[in-house]
């Protein structure tokens, strides 16, 4: 197949002196609906093979796929977010090809009418600037199951000696979203590329309707690249490059691509339309099978469900119920927080953010709820080993601590006795200030008491406050302090004690 | 025949619901019955005495205790083997599924079981049920109990000839273009397709699912709508069935022999009612219309012009849909396997169990879908089907307007002799002109036998054709016609049908 050889790559920067590229990206998200798309079978990542099967996902004879109304809604949920139309009738189409991992050989999906088309979506890239991404449309369909080939070095199917099939991950729901070719971008285009899966990954993580773990398949991405002939305006012809499972993995599969296109059409060549395979090691792409030039699947309705019709209404309470965008959502907080942009990238580096927010949600002040997270809580997550999301204290819990602080009920030092006392499952911040009695003594006629009683044991230090020596009041305070080992407010103890010295005490 | 395979399943189910006889009685007789005839008739594929008996003695436990299931509990039935059978290899008349045992009921079987009736076993059928005379299943075609020369029917051809010869009382059918109708017709008893998305089609193997639909077979008008009752009714498994009660077809068929058809509208199909059929069968048909007239019925002549369509539609639609229905019987998870041997590879044994599994008729089929389905041929193909699909459910909503029912011959012909039209699919698929506009519609209509021809002495069908969710209307028609036409020859029809011919056994 000397066809496939790999020509030399170009930088992009040279590429772009000759040519436009053309992206295409399609990504496949898996939701995260509880069972899967047509039957009762769970939908789960990770089990063991061929444990979450029933007749309906193994495509057995008589058996007849039933919508999961799940689905629907993680795509129109997607398709929102995305700013998309939402089609008010919208079928299922049957692709017809033979491949063992797909039990019905078809797959159920959708064609000429998916459910959400025309919208797009704003990038934002590393520079602070945004690219908008036109999506065509974004359509539902079933995964199929997984091949294992064995015994061959690769583990793809040529040279493999047999194959295991896997059909726990058959059935589960998966949305395609596909973009219209993103032209322009030029030397750009592997970043964008790569911004836009991003981006993607984001939105769909905050509207909670898949795991969108590109490690573990749930979402994958199929770059198309082309390039055309500067100034020209027809494209040329693409390659589809698979097995993109990371977001550097998109940046470099795109940069490789146009950088080996350049290559063969520099030296006289012309690119094969064909499928290639990403090597994460090597960074560079192999031919997968030639796509013949046009691969027939014959779709035709599917006549075992019924059309979707979404109502109005519906549709309307899905998009009230969006999340913000989560690079939107960022900007506001900066703005409302009024933090520079290195706050903020410690912030998100810390993985503080959301916790953060929620705490002032929860009513916290920013700026408390900032530095409880940053500092305190990011410790004791260091010193634990584990995500600062993973400890056992919620923004809830750090709001109210903080609330104590304000209303006086406990002082700094209290509270992060407090919080080590939720950190260590004692309870709420209320049952552990209660619990280990940690309530700042406000009773003035308790404090009055133990002020009068330090004043008395100590006439000379009472004797040099009376002359105006104020600063000797630190050695009365800090007698109270011990005596209500640590849980009186000291400023109130220092008024108390010049309050009590003036008196006459 | 012995006196309890001559029985009605109302008879059986009276017998043995008060005790004058056990559900095991009834079942035996007709295992034996089986065994007497069945090597002649070849309308079983699976019989299994043991499990049947098991379940006919669980029943008459039951009713001893004082628990009777339902009107049809104690009642033998006999299953088409596409329909899917926990306890039941389910074949559907092909080597690439032989042996296949499913591990799980379909919707109408799991409805068999809970209304006590007792599954004798598995019937034949044209390959996936495709074809009309039986002969296209792998295991032999079935005998027509009339005259062994010729055929049952088909594609529900086992199911037909089961119940015709006193095999089973009832019998359950799936008619695609006419598989229960047209079979119905040539074996002298009543084949009834429900409106598509009454009955569930889970379980079924999926022939062409938009027109798919399964149906029952007796020997009265009664019978079949007890067992319709039975199996009908929204299922959720399924997503083309329907949400709505069931049309009161039970209350039709008593109420159809209690009285006259006064003010019932009847609409004679012309398109399928003229020259096309064999002289012996328009006489039988201009007779049973007659009937009809003097019962009462306001009888007047309808256009349908786009049923002539309909053959070269079906034969599109069909085919397309089957061609992808049939693509998962690919070797790598049940059924037949071949050239698993280590030189081939996994398209290669898929190819190879394709070419040994599937018979002429369907490999014909799926090559005629998969063309109609490609993308140079679609639009002229498979559009252009689905046009004229449109039109033809139209030409229904016009006649329906000033007809309660509509009436046509079941079939132009009668059952043709074994071998005769083999190598002649067109001549074989015009076969269905009469019965396939109803399933490209998805209404309902039954067949009802309207006497013999003339021409050879052979049952004619009767159509009567009813909008959806009305089959209540065709079977009150069909019971005051058969009411009728017993009355009139002193002969219940059934009684009249032969005793099939015992064939030598050769070794």
């Amino acid at each position: 197949m000397t066809s496939t050889v790999d020509a030399a790559p170009y930088t992009v920067e040279e590429v772009c002196e000759h040519f436009d590229p053309v992206m295409g990206l399609e990504v496949h998200v898996e939701l995260n609906t509880a069972t899967k798309m047509f039957c009762g079978c769970r939908n789960e990542f990770g089990a063991e093979p061929n444990t979450h099967v029933c007749p309906v996902c193994l495509g057995l004879p008589g058996s007849l796929p039933r919508l999961n109304a799940r689905a629907v809604e993680g795509a129109v949920k997607i398709g929102l977010a995305l700013n998309c139309q939402v089609r008010e009738r919208s079928g299922f189409a049957r692709k017809n090809y033979f491949y063992p991992d797909m039990p019905k050989n078809f797959q159920i999906s959708q064609y000429d009418d998916p459910i959400v088309f025309d919208g797009h979506l704003d990038v934002p890239l590393d520079d602070g600037s945004t690219w908008r991404v036109e999506i065509e449309r974004a359509h539902m369909e079933e995964d199929t199951g997984k091949s294992l080939h064995m015994g061959g070095a690769t583990g793809r199917i040529h040279g493999a000696s047999y194959s295991l099939l896997d059909y726990n991950r058959a059935g589960v729901p998966l949305i395609e979203i596909v973009t219209r070719p993103i032209l322009g971008a030029g030397t750009r285009a592997p970043e964008i590329a790569r911004a836009y899966v991003s981006a993607l990954r984001d939105v769909i993580q905050g509207l909670g309707v898949s795991d969108v773990r590109m490690d573990q398949g749930s979402m994958r991405c199929d770059a198309n690249v082309s390039l055309m002939p500067k100034g020209s305006t027809r494209f040329g012809t693409r390659t589809e490059t698979k097995n993109v499972n990371s977001l550097r993995s998109v940046e470099r599969a795109v940069r490789y691509e146009m950088g080996r296109h350049a290559g063969v059409l520099l030296s006289g060549g012309t690119i094969t339309q064909e499928t290639r395979h990403f090597d994460e090691q090597s960074g560079t792409t192999s031919a997968g099978r030639p796509k013949e030039t046009f691969a027939d699947y014959r779709f035709f309705p599917e006549p075992d469900l019924v059309p979707i019709e979404p109502s109005a209404a519906w549709v309307e309470e899905l998009r009230a119920g969006l999340p913000e965008r989560p690079w939107e959502r960022r900007a506001r907080i900066q703005t409302e927080w009024g933090l520079s942009d290195e706050e903020l990238r410690d912030l998100v580096n810390a993985g503080a953010l959301d916790l953060v927010a929620d705490t002032v949600e929860a009513g916290a002040p920013a700026e408390s709820a900032r530095s409880w997270w940053v500092s305190y809580l990011t410790q004791q997550a260091n010193a634990a080993g584990v995500e600062l999301a993973d400890l056992a204290v919620t923004p809830a819990d750090v709001a109210r601590v903080i609330a104590l602080v304000a209303e006086g009920t406990l002082t700094n030092k209290l509270a992060r006795q407090v919080v080590d006392g939720v950190l260590a499952g004692e309870g709420t911040p209320d049952e552990v200030v209660a619990g280990r009695g940690l309530a700042v003594v406000s009773d003035d006629s308790a404090l009055t008491a133990a002020v009068d009683e330090a004043l008395a044991a100590q006439p000379a230090i009472a004797e040099k406050i009376r002359a105006g020596k104020t600063k000797a009041a630190g050695a009365i305070v800090g007698a109270v302090m011990k005596a209500t080992r640590g849980q009186a407010d000291a400023s109130r103890v220092q008024s108390l004690v010049l309050e009590r010295v003036a008196a006459g005490s | 025949m012995t006196e309890l395979t001559r029985l009605s399943a109302v008879e059986i189910a009276r017998r043995v619901q008060a005790r004058e006889i056990t559900s095991a009685e009834v079942t035996r007789a007709h295992l034996d019955r089986i065994e007497a005839v069945d090597p002649s008739l070849n309308a079983f594929l699976h019989v299994d005495r043991d499990v049947a008996l098991a379940a006919a003695t669980a029943v008459d436990d039951e009713i001893a205790a004082g628990t009777v299931r339902g009107p049809l509990a104690g009642v033998p039935v006999a299953i088409k083997d596409n329909i899917a059978t926990r306890d039941m290899p389910t074949s559907c008349a092909s080597r690439i599924l032989e042996g296949w045992r499913p591990p799980y009921d379909a919707t109408v079987v799991r409805k068999l079981r809970e209304a006590g009736l007792v599954p004798l076993g598995k019937t034949n059928l044209d390959e996936f049920a495709m074809g009309g005379s039986n002969e296209n299943s792998a295991f032999g075609p079935v005998r027509n109990p009339w005259d062994a020369g010729r055929v049952s029917g088909g594609s529900s051809g086992g199911s037909a000839a089961a119940t015709a010869a006193g095999e089973t009382p009832l019998a359950l059918g799936s008619d695609t273009g006419g598989s229960i109708r047209q079979p119905g017709a040539f074996t002298g008893i009543v084949g009834v397709k429900p409106t598509y998305g009454t009955v569930s089609r889970f379980g079924l193997v999926a022939f062409s699912s938009s027109l798919d639909q399964i149906g029952t077979f007796g020997r009265s008008v009664l019978d079949a709508a007890l067992l319709h009752e039975v199996i009908g009714g929204h299922d959720p498994a399924d997503q083309t069935s329907i949400d709505a009660p069931l049309p009161p077809v039970v209350e039709a068929a008593l109420a159809g022999a209690r009285g006259d058809l006064a003010g019932v509208r009847v609409g004679v199909v012309r398109e399928l009612s003229g020259e096309g059929n064999r002289p012996g069968v328009l006489t039988a048909f201009t007779d049973a219309v007659r009937v009809l007239t003097d019962l009462g019925a306001d009888v007047v002549e309808v256009d349908c012009p786009s049923f002539t369509y309909a053959v070269p539609a079906y034969y599109l639609i069909a085919p397309s849909e089957a061609s992808s229905n049939l693509a998962r019987f690919d070797a790598m998870r049940y059924g037949l396997r071949v050239g698993d041997d280590g030189t081939h590879s996994t398209d290669e044994v898929m190819s190879l169990t394709r070419e040994a599994g599937f018979g002429p008729e369907v490999k014909r089929r799926i090559m005629i879908g998969t063309h109609a389905l490609s993308a140079g041929a679609y639009d002229a193909l498979y559009g252009r089907a689905q046009k004229a699909r449109t039109l033809i459910v139209r030409d229904f909503a016009a006649a329906f307007e000033h007809c309660d029912v509509l009436v046509s011959p079941t079939v132009p012909v009668t059952a043709f002799p074994i071998g005769e039209r083999v190598d002649d699919p067109v001549a074989m698929y015009l076969a269905d002109l009469c019965t396939i506009p109803t399933n490209l519609a998805g209404n309902a209509a039954l067949s009802v036998p309207c006497g013999v021809s003339v021409d050879d002495g052979l049952p004619v069908g009767l159509q009567i054709m009813a909008p959806a969710l009305a089959d209540d209307r065709a079977y009150r028609v069909a019971a005051a016609y058969e009411l009728a036409r017993d009355t009139s020859s002193g002969t219940p029809f059934a009684d009249t049908i032969p005793e099939p011919a015992v064939l030598e056994t050769t070794s």
